[in-house]
């Protein structure tokens, strides 16, 4: 296997999704070849960073409006269809 | 003390009691995942007006859809394509394509090129964990996203970001599995390289190996 063809199965590689036999080739290569055991290793790093991010906070002003939307429209659903009643 | 757990009850349970008309069930959901679903409009759309319009919308059309939800997927999936659905709709429309299709909207014209070899190799200074905690890290994570193309972007939010599927990725954005594969791929070796550059130790950085063809 060349680096090459290491990288096309990248993805799989790292998802753990790789055919066994390929993941032997795969494995034999990087153990002799620096570069790619780096760059496997910084593409998962790089994916649970993402993974691990904190997310972002709704803007206050947006987050009252958002809510007053929603309870006005459901109001408007639950009082014209069935008789169920919001607490 | 009694004996008083206090299980949060599950996305299933509240989505049954927001279909038999409880209303703070529903709020719930929204409090539990609006900031998902808020952060992934704002990534894919880099703007913060529309990125509420989408949330909003989002959840709008789960309230009215909400009996239309059958748990096939979880619920939190099914919130994140919509929400997919709708920027889409606002990528289009930016784009002054409203009559082509998801495909074509996302479409390029690069995605038969080879991947990018790597050129900047080195171990990273600190580990992910040590990072996450870093204030400046989200900054330096959303830059180098809004460095790739929207359709390198759209493909790695929803399945590294937000962890769906090949499958539910592909769906989601109305593309192949294959094309999605391919995508991710370019995405991830872009976000590598960017991050690298920052993160990687100088002293740690090795060569890449040329024993390719070209």
């Amino acid at each position: 296997m060349k680096c090459e063809e290491l990288i096309a199965f990248l993805n799989e590689y790292v998802d753990g999704a790789v055919d066994p036999a390929i993941c032997e080739e795969f494995e034999k290569h990087m153990a002799g070849c620096d570069p790619c055991q780096v760059v496997v290793d910084n593409v998962r790093k790089t994916i649970t960073l993402y993974k691990e991010g904190k997310p972002y906070e709704l803007p206050v002003e947006f987050r009252q409006r958002l809510h007053a939307a929603l309870r006005q429209r459901w109001k408007e659903k639950h009082s014209t269809g069935q008789a169920t009643t919001a607490p | 003390m009694t004996n008083q757990i206090a299980l949060e009850p599950s996305d299933a349970e509240l989505v049954e009691r927001a279909k038999s008309g409880d209303l703070h069930a529903f709020e719930a959901l929204a409090n539990r995942h609006e900031q998902r679903v808020y952060s992934l409009a704002l990534r894919m759309l880099r703007q913060e007006q529309d990125a509420e319009d989408v949330t909003q919308q989002t959840f709008l059309s789960a309230l009215e859809n909400l009996n239309g939800f059958r748990g096939e997927a979880s619920f939190s999936t099914w919130l994140l394509r919509i929400a997919t659905y709708a920027a889409l709709k606002v990528i289009r429309k930016r784009k002054g394509l409203e009559t082509v299709s998801l495909e074509e909207a996302t479409e390029g014209t690069d995605d038969s090129d080879t991947v990018p070899h790597p050129e900047y190799i080195a171990d990273w200074r600190q580990s992910p964990e040590e990072l996450v905690h870093k204030n400046e890290i989200r900054r330096l994570l959303d830059d180098a996203l809004a460095k790739l193309d929207e359709k390198h972007r759209l493909v790695f939010l929803l399945r590294d970001v937000e962890g769906l599927s090949v499958k539910e990725t592909a769906e989601a954005l109305g593309l192949t599995e294959a094309n999605t594969k391919v995508r991710l791929l370019r995405a991830r070796l872009q976000l590598r390289e960017l991050l690298t550059r920052t993160l990687g130790d100088p002293a740690r950085q090795v060569m890449p190996a040329h024993n390719h063809a070209h």
